[in-house]
């Protein structure tokens, strides 16, 4: 599941405990209800930082639960239910009134990609730990969200290729070189302070977050057509 | 005309030089495209791969774009462009084919490529290139063409930088192979030709032993293309797949 702290004006949104982080209907249930309770305590300068315990940010779909149903009618009905459920949690990041960050020092695969591709902000681990979209190695289609925010935030046809199209595992420095990481460091903690320090920095600004997250979704027209989100005309202060 | 050989689950589409050194797009050669793409679809598995290579002539040329000469012997103006509409639009239909193709294709570019000829290099997932001469380019603003709605698509798709598509499209610039990995348009150069189609037939081995299941990476392909798919008028098919 996952744990909430927050410290001064950052939130920290942890996938807690050493297991792969499935989402399964428990845990994205649980990531959509923390996103929405911080989303209202937002205040101007908040900042989201997203962390994971373990080897592993997230591996993505609880196939293993969708494989347990009684058919594999039913069975495909769990995981298009997981892929729908998954939707709202992707809004949420994207409309989210605050700069967002994540620390990958894990795996972070398929579904679990979604996560951090949706975070403002992603730092990653150089010493372990690979972006993966295993789909074509498992013979399951892309959810039509996935493709659509990943074609948004991977500006590079040949790293956008390279990731959904080959199944690349793609470590942090290569996430450098392809534009899709920000920056690496070389453990856990590392990567943990520079995310802190990267929101600490960004709260200083006392952004107004509402603001904030109607430039975000101007900058990705096409997600949040996908995601169902629509642009709010706020009104100026000028 | 173009031929397909087999090696194990890997395709090897031919452009050969019995007509045309430069490979120009004319009826002929895009008619036999399209039967050879269709013949390929029928005949695919999980594993298939394609590569696409040219072969024969001055080894100079892999596509050198549409066969303008046979539409200016038609005689008049008018029935010159009516014989240019015609390829652009069959063309249409190899674009197309190879955007749905249910496996992973690859172009080993051994030489120039130009307009149409570079529209097809587009078309295909990978595009290798030699390095010790050839460039790709888009002639058209230097030859006072417009240039077919499903071109610029195709471009759009496998140019990210504005800089770059700026450059090829609306500046002509001719692009040798390592200044197209630069720009992120070519996968990797070679300093030869056959280091070039043996590059691409390793690659095409690559991705054939993954034993991917092609209609998944068709539609997986389709989705990262959007636009080329809405103006080439694919559409998408939902795969129900086992878990």
């Amino acid at each position: 599941m996952c744990s909430l702290e927050k410290r001064g004006n950052l939130f920290f949104l942890t996938l807690t405990g050493d297991d792969q982080h499935r989402l399964g209907p428990p845990l994205i249930s649980s990531i959509l209800s923390t996103l929405s309770k911080i989303s209202s305590e937002a205040t101007p300068g908040s900042v989201l930082i997203t962390t994971a315990h373990g080897k592993y940010l997230s591996t993505g779909f609880d196939l293993s639960y969708a494989r347990s149903a009684p058919s594999p009618s039913e069975a495909l009905d769990r995981l298009t239910s997981m892929v729908e459920s998954l939707r709202p949690v992707a809004a949420a990041f994207m409309s989210l009134p605050m700069p967002t960050i994540v620390a990958v020092t894990g795996h972070a695969a398929a579904g679990g990609f979604m996560i951090p591709i949706c975070h403002d902000y992603i730092l990653m681990r150089s010493d372990h730990g690979v972006l993966l979209m295993p789909e074509m190695d498992l013979a399951l289609p892309l959810p039509d969200y996935f493709a659509t925010v990943m074609r948004e935030r991977i500006r590079s046809p040949a790293a956008l290729r390279e990731m959904v199209l080959r199944g690349a595992k793609v470590t942090g420095e290569e996430g450098v070189k392809m534009g899709i990481v920000d920056s690496v460091y070389d453990s856990t903690e590392k990567t943990t302070e520079a995310a802190v320090r990267l929101g600490e920095e960004l709260a200083r600004r006392k952004w107004n977050g509402d603001v904030y997250a109607e430039i975000r979704k101007s900058l990705y027209p096409e997600s949040c057509r996908a995601l169902g989100l629509t642009q709010k005309d706020l009104p100026s202060k000028i | 005309m173009c031929t397909v050989e087999k090696r194990g689950s890997l395709f090897k589409l031919i452009l050969n030089s019995d007509e045309d050194d430069q490979h120009r797009l004319s009826p002929t050669l895009i008619s036999s495209i399209l039967s050879a793409l269709s013949q390929i679809k029928s005949q695919s598995t999980p594993g298939s791969a394609l590569v696409t290579v040219a072969r024969g002539g001055s080894g100079n040329f892999f596509c050198n774009g549409f066969d303008f000469r046979w539409a200016q012997a038609a005689g008049s103006e008018s029935d010159a462009r009516q014989r240019l509409r015609h390829m652009t639009d069959s063309f249409r239909q190899v674009v197309s084919a190879f955007v749905s193709l249910p496996m992973p294709t690859v172009a080993a570019v051994s030489g120039n490529v130009a307009a149409a000829g570079l529209v097809l290099a587009f078309a295909h997932d990978f595009l290798l290139m030699r390095s010790d001469r050839g460039v790709l380019y888009m002639p058209e603003v230097n030859l006072g063409i417009t240039i077919p709605d499903y071109f610029t698509a195709a471009v759009r798709a496998k140019i990210g930088s504005p800089v770059a598509l700026r450059d090829v499209v609306a500046r002509g610039v001719k692009v040798r192979a390592k200044e197209g990995v630069e720009m992120g348009i070519v996968h990797s150069a070679h300093d030869s030709v056959e280091g070039t189609v043996e590059a691409a037939m390793r690659l095409g081995e690559e991705l054939a032993g993954k034993k991917w299941v092609g209609e998944v990476y068709a539609e997986i392909r389709k989705s990262l293309y959007p636009e080329m798919c809405s103006t080439l008028g694919l559409t998408h098919n939902l795969i129900i797949s086992k878990i």
